[in-house]
């Protein structure tokens, strides 16, 4: 068996990755939920002439924490890849602001895990994205 | 000509092919990693949408209309490897004010795709 998982060890390791690379940082943690927090930033922008951030690293951010909280959930660190992912932009995130994901894992099989989220930029009564996904344990790295 | 967004050239991104067969081919390394040794999904979703955009663009060849996603749904059949990753799209169904696109990722071989992705885009015209 895995050694139980520690999310706050975990986000601590000194990983460079494709979401550190794009600033993405931890924010808080639950039972079955993790959030990330991501800067706003020039090179991030996925519209010139808005200033709005392009939608891939915010699937970026929901993928990260939805995976931080299957590991939490499972209570173990499983090698898993994302199965599936679907994102639903209900408006942009406005420009300047730091958008923060929240990922929830809400039910788990011996080798799937289902997950669902929201991201918003300040307030999470007015989100900016709602995902659901699936993940699948690989065995191994 | 599409110019492609920061985030796009960030990455590395860059169109490939012309006209209908365009699309976009990204760099492996450290700033598209996910696990070890794996592109991060996050960024494949990203090339696939920035794929999408750059087929839309001049397929409705008017710069006065905005192209926003409504939503995107990527399937994940293989791991990304330690390769260049190319994607292009396929647009389904163009209308005035909504797109359906399909969009497909790839590195060695085009018939063994890493990942693929439905996109459903707003359209608006400055005359809305």
């Amino acid at each position: 068996m895995p050694a139980a998982f520690d999310p706050l060890a975990f986000v601590r390791l000194p990983l460079a990755h494709h979401g550190t690379h794009l600033g993405i940082a931890y924010h808080a943690h639950g039972a079955n939920w993790a959030e990330f927090a991501l800067p706003y930033r020039a090179d991030l922008i996925g519209e010139e002439e808005s200033g709005v951030l392009a939608s891939g690293p915010i699937l970026t951010l929901m993928d990260q924490a939805a995976s931080l909280a299957v590991w939490i959930r499972r209570g173990a660190f499983l090698p898993h890849a994302t199965l599936d992912l679907r994102i639903d932009y209900l408006r942009p995130a406005a420009p300047g602001r730091t958008v923060i994901g929240r990922g929830e894992c809400y039910h788990l099989t011996r080798s799937v895990a289902f997950v669902r989220g929201q991201a918003h930029d300040g307030d999470p009564g007015d989100p900016v994205a709602h995902v659901a996904g699936t993940f699948m344990t690989t065995g191994s790295w | 000509m599409v110019r492609l967004p920061p985030y796009a050239e960030r990455l590395g991104m860059r169109l490939e092919g012309d006209g209908a067969r365009s699309g976009i081919v990204m760099p492996f390394g450290p700033s598209v990693l996910g696990r070890p040794g794996f592109l991060h999904g996050g960024v494949i979703g990203g090339l696939l949408e920035v794929a999408a955009i750059v087929a839309l663009r001049p397929a409705i060849d008017d710069a006065a209309v905005t192209i926003k996603p409504i939503n995107l749904t990527v399937d994940y059949m293989r791991g990304g490897r330690d390769a260049d990753t190319h994607a292009a799209a396929t647009i389904r169904r163009l209308g005035s004010r909504i797109a359906n696109v399909d969009v497909s990722a790839w590195q060695e071989d085009a018939s063994r795709p890493i990942a693929a992705a439905r996109l459903t885009f707003l359209l608006r015209r400055p005359a809305d």
